[in-house]
């Protein structure tokens, strides 16, 4: 590393082998780091372990090998100032509860005090757009609907970093769309680091500021691909740009060398924050 | 005005059936001169007789209060036991065969044993209503905690609820509906339970009551403490669905959105 600040995230030759009757090797040796406030997609075909990556780093799952830091500590469960999201909304909203009392769940066990807790809740459920349905409970809202409150739940939280595990791989396109720009605009307004994870390449470029390629398994990063494209991101204009549709086929590229079995020409990338 | 008469038409279907049995067990039993099976209105006015006056006090009260107790006893213990072998593998996996064997045996097997072995007294038959009706609240407590959404799980764990506040927050409530319906069968076990510890050696209560007009062959009385019984479980099961209809009203509108009833 050359940086002088310390990153928000980073992973060092992280390594996971899945011990059993026959051990699976998910992830070699992957290393990257992200700088705090930035907005870092992660893309990979399916099975190339992303979701494994993303329990590592949140600390769910204990490495085989390496480590991760977050703000230059090593995470060994799951840290406070890390929130995430999973892509099973319904499965990640407490059925019992309602809206408001799921956003504000987090932050009782975190001990924020009643006044404080309210207004976040107010703030993180206007800024999703459920105002509205604080007393709703969550399986009486669609599935678009359900995943803008785990992000509530997940920005009221006020976490330094925010993981998000293939968010919108299970809602419909138009809601996708929607919620992209929800993603974009919290992250612009509120500066925390966003690591995001998807399989779908469009949508690794038009969010992020960094796309990371990941080979399929045993993981590593195939390449790190700086996106520069405006700031100001519309779902018409900025797919429409001849540079975003050369980002697509460059990750694509790299994507199809990964399927193939291919590996990056370097062996360990190391990204310079 | 709409949620009246659903209440109403409910309450109507849901009296009609009794309505229509007892009247037509009062005309059928009217002209009865059979020993055993005396008219209806006899029986009532047995009823009448018996119960609301000063055994309401003796018996019926002392019945009820051994069965709450037993009841609540078994329901505290075997959430508490269940959530402990639900969440420890190694508890599960050595207290299994245990507990299978435990919920092969009918409970009213059990009660001779434990009356040589406690005695006779209403400890005994606290006891007894409790160690029968606690394995199937015990046993779908171990299922529910067992079958926490595993995503769920993480999310607590992301968010830092560990502990006690795990157990609050995400194993009791996630298991609730599958504790809800152990409890509804233990209610059930219960009920037999205070009656049969009472028939076997007693000295008072309701199954105490019923087998003493019986062996004096009080048939009306006999009948009355029957009805009596039935009553009660009624009343109990109303009371339950209650405490259900509060604690599981989430699961209930889930089940019914997803059944597509809207």
């Amino acid at each position: 590393m050359t940086s002088q600040t310390t990153a928000a995230v980073e992973v060092r030759h992280l390594k996971k082998v899945y011990e059993g009757k026959r051990s699976f090797e998910a992830i070699r040796d992957l290393s990257f780091a992200v700088d705090p406030g930035e907005l870092v997609c992660i893309v990979g075909p399916s099975g190339a372990g992303k979701t494994t990556l993303l329990k590592c780093i949140a600390g769910l799952l204990r490495p085989s090998g390496g480590e991760v830091l977050l703000d230059g500590g090593a995470v060994s469960g799951p840290p406070e100032q890390m929130a995430v999201v999973f892509q099973e909304y319904g499965r990640s909203l407490f059925p019992w509860l309602t809206v408001r009392a799921n956003v504000e769940l987090p932050l009782k066990q975190k001990g924020v005090p009643a006044k404080r807790r309210a207004e976040l809740t107010d703030r993180a459920l206007e800024a999703v757009g459920l105002a509205d349905f604080g007393s709703s409970h969550p399986w009486q809202l669609s599935g678009g609907m359900q995943q803008r409150v785990a992000i509530a739940r997940a920005v009221a939280y006020e976490p330094e970093v925010l993981l998000m595990d293939e968010p919108f791989a299970a809602v419909d396109a138009q809601t996708r769309a929607d919620l992209e720009d929800l993603v974009r605009k919290l992250w612009a307004d509120l500066g925390m680091t966003i690591l995001f994870i998807t399989h779908d390449i469009d949508e690794s470029i038009y969010l992020g500021q960094r796309v990371l390629a990941l080979s399929s398994a045993p993981t590593v990063v195939m390449e790190d691909v700086t996106i520069d494209l405006p700031a100001e991101r519309d779902q018409l204009t900025t797919r429409a740009l001849p540079a975003f549709a050369d980002y697509r086929t460059r990750i694509y590229g790299q994507i199809q060398l990964a399927k193939a079995g291919g590996r990056p020409a370097p062996v360990v990338q190391t990204v310079a924050g | 005005m709409n949620r009246v008469l659903t209440l109403g038409r409910s309450l109507v279907l849901w009296l009609a059936l009794p309505i229509v049995l007892l009247v037509v067990w009062w005309f059928d039993s009217a002209g009865s001169s059979s020993f055993y099976y005396p008219p209806l209105r006899t029986i009532v006015s047995a009823l009448h007789r018996e119960w609301l006056g000063h055994r309401i006090v003796d018996d019926v009260i002392p019945s009820l209060v051994r069965l709450l107790v037993g009841y609540l006893v078994a329901v505290a213990v075997g959430v508490a036991l269940g959530v402990l072998v639900g969440l420890r593998r190694r508890v599960r996996l050595a207290a299994e065969p245990v507990l299978e064997f435990f919920r092969a045996v009918p409970p009213p097997v059990v009660v001779p044993v434990l009356l040589l072995v406690v005695g006779i007294g209403s400890t005994t038959k606290v006891v007894i209503i409790a160690s029968g009706c606690i394995w199937p609240i015990l046993l779908n407590t171990v299922q529910g905690v067992r079958g926490v959404d595993p995503v769920l799980t993480e999310t607590a764990r992301c968010y830092g609820l560990d502990g006690w506040a795990r157990l609050r927050t995400l194993v009791l409530p996630a298991a609730s509906p599958q504790i809800m319906a152990g409890a509804r069968q233990g209610l059930s076990i219960a009920i037999i339970l205070m009656v049969i510890s009472e028939m076997m050696a007693s000295t008072g209560g309701i199954g105490f009551t019923v087998v003493k007009f019986q062996r004096n062959f009080a048939m009306p009385e006999m009948w009355s403490g029957i009805l009596v019984l039935g009553l009660i479980g009624i009343v109990l099961a109303m009371v339950y669905r209650l405490v259900e209809r509060r604690l599981l009203a989430w699961y209930v509108g889930m089940r019914r959105l997803e059944r597509g009833e809207g």
